[in-house]
C-alpha cells in the first residue's frame, strides 16, 4: 500500500503550523511531541502506521473552524478522527497532516422523545447514544461492533451499519442533520430535526465520504422507542446452500426479523470453544432476532420455525429466557474476539445479493484451499454484508502478502457475484486501490467532482477512497 | 439528428402528459436506450427537461426541449428472496407495484401519486418517483424513497453515463450519489436505472381515528403514537373547518394480523385520553384514507396554491397557527404539512422564519417564476449546490434553474 509522498514544504513550516495552532486552541489540546503523536499513527486497521505532523482536539465547532482555517491557509492536509476504531483505515494519517481529532466532544446537546431525536457532539460513541435516552425507553438504531468505542462523527464518516440493520438501516437512514465546517472553516448547518432536504440531499452525500467532505462537529439523530421485547432463535443446518435457502424463505414468507446472522463451521467451533454458548455441531448456523410483545414474538418463531422444517434443521434452538438470550448471541458477538485468541486474521466487509450467498461462501472455500489460508465465515446474512475472516500469521515472512492477495480475490467476487467491496467498514486505505474493480473511470469521475465541490483543494483526509494513480492530477492542481 | 426518436410535442404531450413548458411544434426526444439517451444528452445544443410520465410537474417552469424517458423502461430484476429490484427509469409505477405485489411486497416509502394534487395526466414513472423523492405517510416508519433507494444509473450533464451504489442493502463503497440523486429534479443527471431495497407487505392493516382534536393536541396525540413501541406507520391530522370540530387524527399499524389486533388494542387504550378512539380493521377502507392523504385528495381539483412545509413536529402546531384559516392537512406525525394557500401569495412571508423549509409545490407559472419555489439556502450551503450542478451538469442544459431562485444566480 503506497501513501504519497509528504509535502516538504508542510513539513518546513511544522513549528510555524503548531505555534498558529497553540494560538487558537488551549495548550493540551495540540499534541506535537513525536511520542505522543505515535498515539494517533494508526487507526484500527493496525498493519499501517505513520505519525502525523501535529494532533489537535478541539472541544468546539468554533476551535474546529479555527483549526480548520489555519490548515487551509497553510495548505496542511487534515486527517479527521472520532475514535480511532476504522478497520480501514480512514483515520491513517500521513506524516505532513494535522490529525482532527474530535474525541473531546461528547456532549449531549438536546433529546427530544416527541419529536424523536437527539442531537450530540459528534465525538459521543455510539453506545453512549443509546444510553442518553434508555432512561426513557428510548435507543439509537445502529449498532456496530465496535459501539461501545466508536464516535457518531466516524459512524457518520463511514455510514456505519450493524446487525440489527435488515429492519432499522444503517447510519444514514437515521441521521437527520450535522453542523459540518468546511476545509476552509465555513461553519454549516445541513438538515435538522426534520424528515427531508430543501435543496439537493447533501446529508446523503456527506454521510460516507469518509471525512473528505468536511469536518462533522454536531449530529441531529433519529432515535426509536425500544420494543417491548426482543428473542433470538439458534438454527444448525448440514450445508451453507441449505442455510441460505432458509434465510431466502423466511424473507420471502414476509417476516422481517430485526438481524440474521451467519456463521460457517470454522467460525461456530472457534467461537464455541471459547464462549460455550452449547452451539451444535454442524456446517452452518443462523441466529435470527424477532421483536415484539411475547405474542408477536411467538408468532413470528412460530413461522420461522414452520419455514426452517423444510430445509431439516439439525438444530433449532427458542430461547425462552433472558440468559439464553445472551447465551444464543455470545458465541456470535464473540467470533472476532475467539478467532483473534487462535490466529492474527484479517476481516474483510464485501456485500453479495443474498440469493448469491452459496456460490460465493463454495468460491471462498476453494480461494481458501488455493491460497492455503483458513477463512472463517461470519455475517449479517439477511442483508448479504459478508466477514470473511482470513486467519494468517503475522510472524510468518510473506503471510501477510498472501493474505492481502487472497482478501481481494475475495472481495472482486463479491463484485462479480452483482455486490460490492465493502457494506460497512468503508474504503479507506484498504480497499482504495480496488476502487477500479467496482467503478468504472466515469463513475469514479463523478465521486471525484463531488470532492472537487467541497474541498477544492483536496487537503481533507487525504490518499483514501480514490486509488492515487485516479487523484493524482487533481492533487497535483491543487497543491 | 441522434439514434432518438422524434415525435411533435403534441405526441408526446399524449405519450407522456407533459406539462405546460411544451410549446406547440416543439419537438420531443424520445430515446428507447440509456445509450441513446446519453446521445441525445451529448448532442443537445440548449436545454431539456427530462421527463417520465410528465404528471410531476413540479419547480421553477423551465424553457426547454421535452426529453422524454418514458422509453427506456422494464424491470431487469426482482429478487423476492433478497428484497431488491431493479428497473428502469421509464418503467411506470403500476408495473412495479404489480410485479411486488405478486410477491407479497412492496415499495416500503409509499410513493405519492401527484396527478389529482397537480391536475396532470399520464403515467407516473419510477425514475419520476426518485427525482422527486416522493415519499408518502409510511415515511415515518420505512424511510424516504431516498432510504429505500440502493442504487442508480444515470446520465449527467455531459452525456457521461455513470452508475452508483448496486443492488445491495449495504454497501458504503466510494461516495453515496444515490442520495444525492434522489429528489435532484433531473438537474444533476438522467435517471436510467434505479434500484430498491423492497419489503414484505403485510397482511393486516388497521386505522386510529380520534375526532375533534385542536391541532396542539393532534400533534401530541400523533407524538405519543410515534413514541410507543407499537410500530405506527402512519401518523396524520386533518383540521378539518375553521375551528377544527369535525378535524381527524389518524394512527395506522400493520403487520401480522395478530399482532395489528394486539397493537391496536394497545394503542386505542393508550390514545384513550385524547378522546374516544375509532378503530378501523378493515383493510380495504385503511387503505382508501391513507391513500387520499398520501396523495393530498383533500386539496385536488380546489383553487389555490400549494406548499407543502417540513418542519420538527413539536413545532408543527405553532407554526400553522400562522396559517389562519388556510386549509391544511398534517402528516408524518405533524412533520410534514401541506397547505392549501392564497394563488400567488408568499407562504414564507406571512410564516417568518421556522426552523424547517417550505416548497411551492403547486402554483401558475407566474407564481412560480416570481416566488423560488424550493427554500432559498444560506450562501455556503447555496454555493455548493451551485458547485455540485456546474460538475455534473457543466453545460447547464439540464433543467437549468428548475430548483434555484429567480434572479441572476439562477439564470
Amino acid at each position: 500500500m503506497q501513501m504519497p509522498a509528504p509535502d516538504a514544504t508542510v513539513l518546513a513550516r511544522r513549528e510555524t503550523i503548531v505555534t498558529r495552532l497553540s494560538e487558537v486552541l488551549p495548550a493540551e489540546a495540540v499534541i506535537s511531541d513525536l511520542a505522543e503523536t505515535r498515539a494517533f499513527e494508526c487507526d484500527a486497521l493496525t498493519a499501517y502506521r505513520c505519525p502525523p505532523l501535529a494532533v489537535a482536539l478541539p472541544s468546539t465547532t468554533q476551535e474546529v473552524a479555527a483549526v480548520l482555517k489555519i490548515c487551509h491557509e497553510e495548505r496542511v492536509p487534515v486527517v479527521p478522527r472520532g475514535s480511532g476504531t476504522s478497520l480501514a483505515g480512514g483515520a491513517l494519517p500521513t506524516a505532513d497532516s494535522v490529525v482532527l481529532g474530535v474525541s473531546k466532544m461528547t456532549d449531549v446537546l438536546e433529546v427530544n422523545t416527541a419529536d424523536r431525536i437527539i442531537r450530540v457532539q459528534a465525538g459521543r460513541t455510539n453506545l453512549s447514544v443509546t444510553g442518553a435516552v434508555e432512561g426513557e425507553d428510548f435507543f439509537y438504531a445502529p449498532d456496530p461492533s465496535s459501539q461501545l468505542a466508536c464516535a457518531i462523527a466516524g459512524n457518520i464518516g463511514m455510514n456505519s451499519g450493524g446487525a440489527h440493520c435488515l429492519k432499522y438501516g444503517v447510519t444514514t437512514n437515521n441521521l437527520l442533520g450535522v453542523t459540518m465546517v468546511m476545509m476552509d472553516g465555513t461553519v454549516v448547518e445541513i438538515g435538522g430535526a426534520h424528515l427531508d432536504a430543501p435543496g439537493l440531499d447533501l446529508l446523503g452525500v456527506i454521510c460516507g465520504s469518509e471525512g473528505q467532505l468536511g469536518v462533522v462537529t454536531e449530529a441531529t439523530l433519529r432515535i426509536l422507542r425500544k420494543p417491548e421485547g426482543a428473542r433470538p432463535v439458534l438454527m444448525g443446518f448440514d450445508t451453507a446452500e441449505v442455510a441460505g435457502a432458509c434465510v431466502a424463505d423466511i424473507i420471502e414468507a414476509g417476516v422481517l426479523p430485526v438481524a440474521i446472522e451467519f456463521m460457517d463451521r470454522p467460525c461456530i467451533r472457534v467461537s464455541e470453544d471459547f464462549a460455550h454458548a452449547g452451539y451444535p455441531d454442524c456446517e452452518a448456523l443462523l441466529i435470527v432476532e424477532v421483536e415484539g410483545s411475547r405474542a408477536e414474538i411467538d408468532e413470528q418463531i412460530g413461522l420461522i420455525r414452520q419455514l426452517s422444517q423444510r430445509h431439516n434443521p439439525v438444530a433449532f434452538r427458542e430461547s425462552a429466557s433472558d440468559a439464553e438470550s445472551a447465551l444464543i448471541w455470545k458465541g456470535r458477538k464473540a467470533a472476532f474476539g475467539a478467532i483473534g485468541r487462535i490466529s492474527d486474521y484479517m476481516c474483510l466487509d464485501g456485500t453479495i445479493p443474498v440469493s448469491e450467498l452459496p456460490m460465493v461462501l463454495r468460491r471462498i472455500g476453494e480461494l481458501s484451499d488455493e491460497y492455503g489460508l483458513d477463512v472463517a465465515n461470519v455475517f449479517h446474512a439477511g442483508d448479504g454484508n459478508l466477514h470473511p475472516l482470513i486467519l494468517f500469521d503475522a510472524n510468518k515472512e510473506g503471510d501477510l502478502e498472501i493474505c492481502e492477495e487472497l482478501g481481494a480475490e475475495i472481495l472482486k467476487l463479491c463484485v462479480e457475484a452483482g455486490g460490492c467491496l465493502t457494506g460497512e467498514h468503508g474504503v479507506g486505505v484498504e480497499k482504495r486501490d480496488l476502487m477500479q474493480t467496482q467503478f468504472a473511470p466515469e463513475d469514479l469521475e463523478a465521486q471525484l467532482t463531488v470532492k472537487d465541490a467541497f474541498d477544492p483543494r483536496w487537503l481533507l483526509n487525504p490518499a483514501k477512497v480514490f486509488p492515487l494513480s485516479v487523484s493524482a492530477t487533481r492533487r497535483e492542481q491543487a497543491a | 439528428m441522434t439514434a432518438a426518436a422524434v415525435t411533435t410535442a403534441q405526441e408526446a404531450a399524449q405519450a407522456t402528459g407533459a406539462g405546460a413548458t411544451t410549446s406547440p411544434g416543439q419537438s420531443v426526444l424520445a430515446p428507447t436506450s440509456e445509450a441513446g439517451l446519453a446521445e441525445a444528452v451529448r448532442d443537445a445544443s440548449g436545454p431539456l427537461r427530462p421527463m417520465g410520465g410528465g404528471t410531476r410537474n413540479i419547480g421553477r417552469p423551465v424553457a426547454a426541449q421535452i426529453l422524454s424517458v418514458a422509453g427506456v423502461s422494464g424491470i431487469v430484476r426482482h429478487d423476492p428472496g433478497a428484497l431488491t429490484l431493479v428497473a428502469r427509469a421509464g418503467t411506470p409505477l403500476e408495473e412495479i407495484e404489480a410485479t411486488l405485489a405478486s410477491a407479497g411486497q412492496r415499495l416500503p416509502f409509499e410513493p405519492l401519486d401527484h396527478r389529482a394534487l397537480l391536475a396532470t395526466e399520464g403515467v407516473p414513472t419510477i425514475g419520476g418517483v426518485v427525482a422527486t423523492n416522493a415519499s408518502g405517510p409510511r415515511r415515518v416508519q420505512a424511510g424516504a424513497c431516498r432510504d429505500s433507494l440502493i442504487g442508480v444509473r444515470f446520465v449527467d450533464g455531459a452525456g457521461r453515463i455513470v452508475k452508483n451504489g448496486g443492488r445491495v442493502m449495504k454497501n458504503v463503497t466510494g461516495y453515496d450519489l444515490v442520495k444525492l440523486m434522489a429528489g435532484s429534479f433531473g438537474t444533476l443527471g438522467v435517471l436510467t436505472e434505479v434500484s430498491f431495497k423492497v419489503l414484505p407487505a403485510p397482511d393486516a392493516r388497521a386505522t386510529l381515528s380520534i375526532s375533534g382534536l385542536s391541532e396542539p393536541q393532534a400533534i401530541d396525540a400523533l407524538s405519543e403514537a410515534l413514541g410507543s413501541p407499537y410500530d405506527v406507520t402512519g401518523a396524520a391530522h386533518r383540521s378539518g373547518g375553521a375551528n377544527g370540530s369535525d378535524g381527524r387524527t389518524l394512527v395506522r399499524i400493520e403487520g401480522l394480523a395478530a399482532s395489528v389486533a394486539y397493537r391496536a388494542e394497545r394503542l386505542v387504550a393508550e390514545l384513550g385520553r385524547f378522546g374516544p378512539v375509532e378503530l378501523l380493521d378493515d383493510r380495504d377502507a385503511s387503505d382508501a384514507i391513507w391513500r387520499d392523504i398520501r396523495d393530498v385528495r383533500e386539496f385536488a381539483g380546489r383553487d389555490g396554491d400549494v406548499w407543502r412545509l417540513s418542519v420538527r413536529p413539536s413545532e408543527a402546531a405553532a407554526l400553522a397557527a400562522h396559517l389562519g384559516d388556510l386549509p391544511r392537512l398534517f402528516d408524518w406525525g405533524g412533520g410534514l404539512i401541506w397547505v392549501l394557500a392564497t394563488p400567488g401569495t408568499d407562504l414564507r412571508a406571512q410564516l417568518g422564519s421556522f426552523r424547517g423549509h417550505a416548497t411551492l409545490v403547486r402554483a401558475d407559472v407566474e407564481t412560480r417564476e416570481r416566488l423560488p419555489v424550493f427554500q432559498p439556502e444560506p450562501g455556503p450551503l447555496a454555493a455548493l449546490a451551485t458547485r455540485l450542478r456546474a460538475s455534473f451538469d457543466p453545460r447547464a442544459v439540464l433543467n437549468p434553474g428548475l430548483m434555484t431562485a429567480p434572479g441572476p444566480a439562477g439564470t
